[in-house]
């Protein structure tokens, strides 16, 4: 334990005596948690990204008011109990398949909103087929894509976008990428395909960060509105237990080496490539 | 200059003391308790009166544990209104 980290009884006392809590009123409040992220714990680790994602997923949610219209499909993987913290409608998917399945739902009830919420193993190794046909055939869905580079429920083994010389339980000296293959940049390989509209890459390890994806998110439900293709927003994210370091070390690693490898911002926009 | 005061309410059970907040305030303004919460992680307290309200710490929590207040306290001018998805923070801070 870092004690320097621990507060010392003054500080702690000062903390009880706050002379400001006046500005703790119900109409001063600038933030709070969206009512759409249910009030329950979530079962993630400390300092993991999809927590962040969620809670943006339910902002957004709120803000367009469409949580009656909203339906999610939940992948294999860490978030594979989404639906427990998302009081919207969602079912779930077998692994990989959550395209697929929201391809379906989507077909069926077009007047929807449907999105599917993937990590990397589940989108980019055992779904790659269903993500690129589902790309490929333009469904009007929204694709959010967790890349944390590593499977992170089943305990860190390498994933296709487990970068090279990443260590994990499978790749222990590294990611060789002679025997390996090369980390696979998928969103910039459906944003190849005429059949995607909108394809973004961001992160949450930063406030100005989690704002733009927010926006990213709020622009892939408003642009399935309109038709006109698949909308794929990767968030690039962080996995502390499975990186083995703590959650500020791992913000740093994935500003450090994932970002230089997976680079933020539009791939593909409606108004032509950026 | 308007003269801008923040409070947060953190919600300490639902806190797994990542610590990520402490890192995204940029006035210090949290810090770990020495106590821990019903999961058994060291929830953060605010140990400084000088929080401005900014969301940033309330933006990086993943359990959606914190709640931001904001008031301008003694000035004439309004500050910018803040977009959470827009626009950066445009805050002025007038001690
Ligand atoms: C058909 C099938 N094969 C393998 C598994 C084991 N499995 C569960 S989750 C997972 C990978 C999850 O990684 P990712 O999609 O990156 O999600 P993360 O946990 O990192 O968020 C695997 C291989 C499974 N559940 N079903
Ligand atoms: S194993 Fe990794 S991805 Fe899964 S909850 Fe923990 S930190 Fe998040
Ligand atoms: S609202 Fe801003 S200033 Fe206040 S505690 Fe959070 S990060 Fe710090
Ligand atoms: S970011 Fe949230 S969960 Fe993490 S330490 Fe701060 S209040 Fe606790
Ligand atoms: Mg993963």
């Amino acid at each position: 334990m870092n004690e320097k980290a621990l507060i010392d009884d003054e500080h702690f006392e000062h903390t009880l005596r706050s002379e400001h809590t006046e500005i703790i009123s119900p109409e001063n409040i600038v933030y709070e948690k969206p009512g759409t992220l249910l009030d329950v714990d979530m079962h993630y680790c400390p300092g993991c990204g999809h927590g962040v994602v969620h809670r943006l997923l339910a902002e957004v949610i709120d803000e367009m008011e469409i949580q009656s219209e909203v339906i999610g499909v939940a992948p294999v993987g860490c978030s594979v109990l989404a639906y427990n913290y998302l009081n919207i409608d969602m079912s779930e998917a077998a692994h990989g398949r959550a395209s697929a399945a929201a391809t379906g739902i989507k077909r069926v009830l077009p007047e929807k909103y449907v999105f599917s919420y993937q990590g990397d193993g589940d989108l980019a190794a055992i779904g790659t087929g269903e993500t690129i046909h589902t790309c490929n055939r333009g469904e009007n869905i929204l694709i959010i894509f967790i890349n944390n580079g590593i499977y992170g429920m089943t305990g860190g083994q390498m994933a296709p976008t487990t970068l090279e010389g990443m260590k994990s339980t499978t790749s222990p000296f590294g990611r060789n990428v002679s025997t390996m293959g090369a980390p696979l940049k998928i969103t910039e390989l459906v944003a190849q395909l005429p059949g995607t509209q909108y394809v973004t890459r961001q992160s949450v390890h930063k406030p100005g960060n989690v704002r733009k994806a927010k926006k990213a998110i709020q622009k892939g439900f408003e642009l399935q509105k309109q038709g006109g293709g698949t909308c794929f927003v990767e968030i690039v994210s962080n996995c502390p237990s499975n990186w083995k370091m703590t959650p500020i070390e791992s913000n740093h690693w994935l500003e450090d080496n994932m970002l230089p490898f997976y680079p933020l911002g539009d791939i593909k926009t409606p108004n032509g490539r950026k | 200059m308007a003269k801008v005061k923040g409070d947060i309410i953190i919600d300490i059970e639902k806190c797994k003391g990542c610590e990520l907040c402490i890192e995204a305030c940029s006035q210090g303004s949290l810090e770990r308790s020495r106590q821990v919460n019903n999961k058994g992680y060291l929830y953060i307290v605010k140990v400084q009166d000088n929080c401005t309200g900014c969301t940033n710490c309330a933006l990086v929590c993943p359990e959606g544990g914190i709640t931001v207040y904001r008031k301008t306290v003694d000035g004439k001018k309004q500050i910018a209104k803040i977009d959470n998805v827009n626009q950066d923070m445009n805050i002025e801070v007038n001690e």
